[in-house]
């Protein structure tokens, strides 16, 4: 029963957000800052993890090529295999979880302890639509940072392999170019939009409904960071299936 | 003028409120009193229209709160101003930005004549070169003080206080106590301070609601009070050996 009243909870959540809207020019502030904190914040680690996974990949790939049939250019197919279709619109949206979705609901699960929210409520303001809505539309910005990664973990890839001995750069290329499907961009960042999305509200929804002092707020950004990922590897069971298994 | 007509509040099988009518008066500081677990908060919430009662009325003149639809509450609450237990000011706003924070959401000024408002409602709760700090770093009284001044900025017909001097030293507990008197009396406007403290009562109390149980059992001024031989104010008032001593030195008197 408590999963069932924490769904319609969250659904009547989504209702309210696109409520009744807090002024134009008050939402455009906060949709920067948020765009600040939660897009621009996040490129460091996502550069850096995306780099050094796609050189892993590569490397991984080259180890276990064992076979003289097998041509070097599948390190670059696989490399950007991996990278676009699941390492940087799943595994980074997870990373995210544990930065976004945490930093998300401490500070409105904070702002929830210490009556921040039912000031806002007081004062006749919406503060789902003014602490929710901008996190959504600031998400809307995700894809560019999943594009920058499948760059950077392509680009590590390349840089491993060539640099590395594994293979030649024209090797690679030619591997990254081979039987490539454009349809399989257009399923990642599919996939990336309805996890921004997932990103936004469901950490969001951890922090406002939480109850209690400081210790609940710790125990609301863990269940956030559980919750987040388990919808994001679900949703991406059901698009995945949806999408590429016909 | 606040009138509260016979208001019911439960939570699960518990009734928190039990049927509590009384006015509150315009130009005055209404206190409500009462122990821990009597009912004051939710009295507070549901005057607020944070919570509905499930019966009963409360009007706010002439117009009852459960009438109004949503735009009408949201009308009703720009001119509502609230010093909540904690100030709850908003920790990523400077104190600039958190006194400014209902005239951005709520008046077309320009920023000049914003800040000009904010300096003037800073200066009035004794409060300057604070502007540019974060409520971090200022103490808990001068956080009091600039949620005061964040309440009474749009300028408001009726201000509420939850617990306005918790956590403070007796005199900066007077200061906050005075200053919602002063306010009150100079902005006519209609004030509820939800409390349990004596000092407060005797400070400001123009008019005092004793709660107990969910039930209003005793309302008067903050003279009547040590004047009543109602049994349950004077287990109130009397429950600190201080007021024990002012009451031994009274009888005396007599």
């Amino acid at each position: 029963m408590k999963y069932l009243h924490d769904i319609g909870s969250y659904f009547v959540m989504i209702k309210k957000v696109f409520g009744s809207f807090t002024k134009r020019s008050v939402l455009r502030e906060l949709i920067f800052k948020e765009i600040d904190d939660l897009i621009i914040d996040s490129l460091g680690i996502v550069a850096f993890i995306s780099f050094f996974v796609g050189g892993v990949v590569a490397i991984q790939t080259a180890l276990n090529m064992t076979n003289p049939l097998i041509p070097e250019s599948l390190i670059g197919f696989a490399t950007r295999q991996s990278v676009i279709l699941e390492f940087s619109p799943t595994f980074i949206s997870i990373i995210m979880a544990g930065k976004v979705g945490s930093f998300i609901t401490s500070s409105i699960g904070s702002m929830r302890v210490t009556e921040q929210i039912d000031a806002l409520e007081v004062m006749g303001i919406n503060s789902l639509n003014y602490l929710v809505f901008p996190k959504i539309v600031a998400l809307l910005f995700y894809p560019f940072v999943i594009a920058i990664s499948m760059f950077l973990g392509i680009f590590g890839g390349w840089l491993a392999g060539v640099y590395g001995g594994f293979t030649s750069s024209t090797a690679f290329i030619e591997g990254l170019q081979d039987s490539f499907i454009p349809y399989h961009l257009f399923y990642a960042f599919l996939k990336t939009f309805v996890f921004a999305f997932i990103l936004a509200t469901v950490p969001s929804w951890q922090g406002y409904y939480m109850k209690g002092g400081a210790l609940e707020v710790g125990k609301a950004s863990t269940n956030s960071f559980v919750w987040t990922s388990v919808l994001i590897i679900l949703a991406n069971y059901v698009i995945t299936q949806l999408l590429l298994s016909s | 003028m606040i009138k509260v007509e016979d208001i019911h509040k439960s939570f699960g099988d518990e009734e928190i409120l039990k049927g509590i009518s009384t006015t509150f008066d315009k130009g005055k500081t209404n206190l409500i009193i009462g122990q821990s677990g009597s009912g004051k908060t939710v009295m507070l919430k549901c005057l607020l229209g944070l919570f509905k009662p499930e019966k009963g009325r409360i009007y706010y003149e002439e117009s009852a709160i459960q009438d109004m639809d949503d735009d009408q509450q949201r009308a009703l609450r720009e001119d509502i101003g609230m010093l909540f237990q904690g100030g709850a000011l908003f920790d990523s706003m400077n104190i600039e930005e958190n006194v400014m924070f209902p005239l951005r959401m709520f008046s077309k000024q320009k920023k000049s004549e914003m800040l000009e408002r904010v300096n003037e409602v800073l200066s009035r709760v004794n409060l300057e070169n604070v502007n540019k700090k974060f409520p971090a770093e200022i103490s808990g009284g001068m956080q009091k003080r600039v949620s005061i001044a964040r309440a009474i900025v749009n300028r408001p017909k009726y201000l509420f206080c939850d617990e306005p001097n918790s956590g403070l030293d007796p005199k900066t507990a007077t200061l906050i106590d005075n200053l919602i008197q002063e306010i009150t009396h100079e902005y006519d406007i209609t004030t509820v301070v939800v409390t349990h403290d004596m000092n407060s009562v005797m400070e400001i109390g123009e008019k005092v609601v004793l709660l107990k149980k969910g039930k209003l059992v005793w309302q008067g001024t903050n003279q009547e009070i040590f004047k009543t031989d109602n049994e349950d104010v004077t287990n109130f008032v009397y429950s600190s050996d201080l007021f024990k001593k002012i009451r031994e030195v009274q009888i005396k008197e007599q």
